[in-house]
């Protein structure tokens, strides 16, 4: 097991020096010069050069790569053209509102997800099953920013239970925050949800059809037994990927959800980057993304080998 | 009184009759066997009697347990009954136990969830029936993972499971007809030990007449969901009074014509081969161990020749089989057709391949459902540099299909429209229509039915006599390359440890692997009266 996690740690580092290097030359050094991009066509020159020095593109590539890691290694982030503060600083604002949100929305689907998907495959072909399945349809076919807006709609507007958006900060209390949060993480779990469902059920369905259940069976097992017993774990394996793949989306991906409730998330920073064209925000949140991603499916490897003992022999 | 009384059982599944009428009954310490063919409904009489029917299943009739009818007993009182008083070992080892969970969990779950113990006591019984079923536990410790285990041994661990409540009936559906020859003969002795010792009844389902004449006091002969003979088992086998019975029997010790062969310039040359594998790394920069799979083999193949390959799984005939056809690369030595090397300069010789063809076991998974029969069977066409086009095509398609005996109008149809050894019919003319120089039948006949795989065998041995055939024929049955082969290889650990003429290999073999090997293959019994008598059952 040790040698499985060590084995996963080295390529955890491989894939984050990869990553490292072709973010870096896509946006550093590909043809184009960063300093004149980021100030647009009718910059001055004067400006542009001084732009330059600032960013460090008069230092060979090697020196910048070095030193933008080196920095990222120490926390540095560099300094955002646009707003003129630390970059380490605007992410460490925006990650303490996207980092619960993504967590609270993942708790959310999976608690929805695994009940409903065991309930389903439990009832295979069944009234419960049909609900179930076109449940899901629905969830995957609606759109999440006209769900959030009539989440606004009945939650916020008519009952007044929530508000219709911003985000408080953490400092008026954890409830008060997580209040906040809650219509986001509900709209941004429904989609995940349905299509976490989906993957549960038809994992489980298959593993049901397995010689071993009907061993299980054979035992003296009743059906629901053979499921919860010997079905739920092997069918996991699928269904952890999937978590894992939606934790790192729900980290970037949810921009309209937090622009439909005004939330100061990292969705919008990478956004408002982009429009603006400042690139130094733009290559430290898609590197942190990156490392969010890579980190997480080594918790997912890390997940399977205690799911699966076959992993852990295999090292 | 019978333990088991079954009378009248008839059997529909979504409205489609299954079993109808059977009547079977078995006492306490006696074992019945139930054989025929794939679909004659001997699974289902088995699933029936312990409750586990698919779903859609309308039965009639009643299966009395111990004076009580199971088909009128809630699901609650069949769950108490199963694992306690009947149970199940099924045929797939390999698949039938979960893998995320240790024997011994396995075996512990069977007696607590009957509560029949506390859990100390529980695990001294698992660690008890894990003993009698020869799991030692030195070697095999409760905290054991199924893939750490072999195919016999995971066998064991289902036998374990099914007697560690000393049920009354134990159920054994083909048990050992994934295992190789000497683990079967292992298995069925466990098996008839256990039924000795506990006076258990044993309810036995296989296909295999050998197997059965060995081990059942009684036989049941089922045909298309209906028990057509039924008696003593040396009593069914001896009179044979239902003509299905004895094609049956005859279809098993079924021996098929075989041409003398004229086999004098050589063809294939195998030299000093050698096949290594790179297992899994055992340390993080350290360079990955290396399995030997094939050991420096040597042996010839002669224009004509019949050539049998046989090793239990795992030896390495499977290894040798994809170097010869130049499917993968070797390691040492020199594979040569007619002189030409079958791998050259890190590539497969096309000149070389397309003089051989091959016809694999799975009649159902070797072709491509989408297209035509047409298609499939010309599919070689494409290794050649001139492939026949138009009606010289056509006159190849219908040429081929001729010689497996099937119609020309069988071109334009789908694969889904023709049975399991139709099916394999196609695979060899797949294999013919390019006039192959050797042909590989890998296991082409281990999947198929008794009567249809005698079909199959006397259609190689037409084909042989009247297209001169040169082929290698590998198989884990002994039985089967006694019939259609002029000499045999027996391979072992990734050697080959006899090469000799066939007769000569199973009337005084030379090797104790090879004899250990025919002494473990069931046999059936020679009657004297019967046919072909003259000829051992082999």
């Amino acid at each position: 097991m040790l040698h499985y996690a060590l084995k996963r740690l080295v390529s955890l580092a491989i894939s984050l020096l990869v990553a490292s290097l072709v973010i870096f030359v896509v946006v550093e050094v590909a043809p184009g010069d960063p300093a004149s991009f980021m100030l647009g066509i009718n910059a001055q020159p004067d400006t542009v050069a001084a732009l330059r020095t600032e960013l460090g593109l008069d230092q060979s590539k090697f020196d910048r790569y070095r030193s933008w890691v080196g920095g990222m290694l120490t926390g540095d982030f560099g300094t955002s053209y646009t707003y003129r503060t630390p970059v380490s600083q605007m992410i460490a604002d925006r990650l303490w509102v996207s980092l619960p949100l993504a967590l609270y929305a993942l708790t959310l689907s999976t608690l929805i997800a695994f009940p409903a998907g065991i309930f389903a495959a439990a009832r295979r072909g069944g009234i419960g099953d049909l609900g179930v399945t076109g449940a899901t349809q629905l969830g995957v076919a609606i759109p999440n920013f006209w769900f959030a807006m009539m989440l606004v709609l009945i939650f916020a507007i008519n009952l007044r239970w929530f508000s219709a958006g911003g985000f408080p900060g953490w400092d008026r209390g954890v409830w008060t925050g997580m209040k906040a949060l809650t219509l986001p993480a509900i709209a941004l779990a429904l989609p995940q949800a349905a299509i976490l469902t989906r993957v549960m059920r038809s994992s489980l369905l298959d593993i049901l059809g397995e010689d071993f259940i009907r061993t299980a069976r054979a035992k003296g097992l009743s059906s629901r037994q053979a499921l919860w017993r010997h079905g739920l774990r092997n069918a996991l394996i699928p269904v952890l990927t999937i978590i894992g793949l939606q934790f790192a989306f729900l980290l970037a991906g949810a921009i309209i959800i937090e622009q439909v409730f005004f939330l100061p998330g990292l969705g919008r920073l990478i956004f408002q980057a982009i429009t603006q064209r400042d690139l130094i925000v733009v290559e430290s949140v898609v590197m942190l993304l990156v490392f969010a991603v890579i980190v997480v499916n080594f918790v997912v490897d890390l997940a399977y080998a205690a799911v699966d003992p076959r992993l852990r022999a295999r090292t | 009184m019978s333990l088991l009384d079954i009378r009248n059982l008839s059997l529909s599944i979504h409205g489609k009759p299954i079993l109808k009428d059977i009547s079977v009954s078995i006492r306490q310490g006696e074992i019945t066997a139930l054989t025929g063919e794939s679909g004659s409904g001997k699974s289902m009489t088995a699933f029936a009697t312990i409750g586990l029917l698919p779903r859609g299943s309308v039965t009639t009739g009643e299966i009395l347990f111990d004076g009580s009818n199971l088909l009128t007993r809630s699901e609650s009182d069949l769950c108490d009954l199963r694992g306690r008083d009947i149970s199940m070992v099924f045929q797939e080892p390999m698949t039938a136990l979960n893998p995320v969970q240790t024997i011994g969990a396995q075996v512990m779950e069977t007696i607590l969830i009957h509560g029949a113990m506390t859990s100390s006591d529980a695990k001294a019984r698992t660690r008890d029936v894990l003993d009698r079923v020869g799991l030692p536990p030195d070697r095999f410790p409760l905290t054991r993972y199924p893939h750490e285990l072999s195919g016999g041994q995971r066998q064991r661990v289902v036998i374990a499971m099914a007697i560690a409540l000393r049920p009354r009936l134990l159920i054994a559906d083909e048990p050992t007809t994934a295992l190789d020859v000497t683990t079967q003969a292992q298995i069925l002795d466990l098996l008839k030990g256990l039924v000795s010792e506990q006076n258990m009844a044993l309810m036995m389902i296989t296909h295999d007449l050998a197997v059965v004449s060995d081990m059942a006091d009684t036989l049941n002969v089922m045909r298309a969901g209906e028990i057509v003979e039924h008696g003593a088992t040396f009593d069914v086998l001896r009179d044979m009074r239902h003509p299905y019975t004895r094609q049956l029997f005859d279809a098993s010790r079924h021996q098929a014509k075989l041409s003398t062969a004229k086999a004098e310039t050589p063809l294939l040359s195998v030299e000093n081969v050698s096949r290594d594998y790179a297992l899994p790394r055992t340390s993080l920069f350290g360079s990955r161990p290396m399995f030997r799979a094939v050991n420096r083999v040597s042996f010839d193949i002669k224009r004509g020749e019949r050539v049998g390959l046989v090793g239990e799984s795992g030896c390495g005939k499977s290894t040798l089989t994809r170097a010869i056809l130049g499917l993968e690369p070797i390691q040492e030595g020199q594979i040569t057709l007619d002189g030409d090397p079958v791998w050259q300069d890190g590539h497969p010789n096309l000149a070389v391949r397309r003089k051989m063809q091959v016809v694999f076991q799975d009649p159902y998974g070797s072709f491509n459902p989408r297209h035509r029969v047409s298609r499939l069977i010309t599919e070689p066409f494409h290794l050649l540099t001139d492939p026949p086009k138009g009606a010289d095509k056509d006159a190849a398609i219908a040429d081929a299909l001729t010689a497996v005996g099937l119609n020309p109008a069988d071109a334009d149809k789908h694969i889904h429209a023709f049975s399991g050894g139709q099916r394999q019919r196609i695979a060899i003319a797949r294999a013919l229509i390019i006039r192959p120089d050797l042909i590989v039948f890998d296991e082409a006949v281990s999947a198929l039915d008794v009567r249809v795989r005698a079909q199959i065998l006397d259609l190689m041995a037409d084909l042989s006599r009247d297209y001169g055939l040169t082929y290698l024929f590998i198989s884990h049955d002994l039985s089967v390359v006694r019939s259609i082969t002029d000499r045999v290889l027996v391979m072992r650990a990734g050697e080959i440890v006899e090469d000799r003429p066939t007769p000569a290999v199973f009337e005084a073999p030379e090797h104790p692997y090879t004899r250990t090997l025919i002494d473990a293959a069931p046999q059936l019994p020679a009657f004297p009266e019967t046919q072909d008598a003259a000829r051992p059952a082999f």
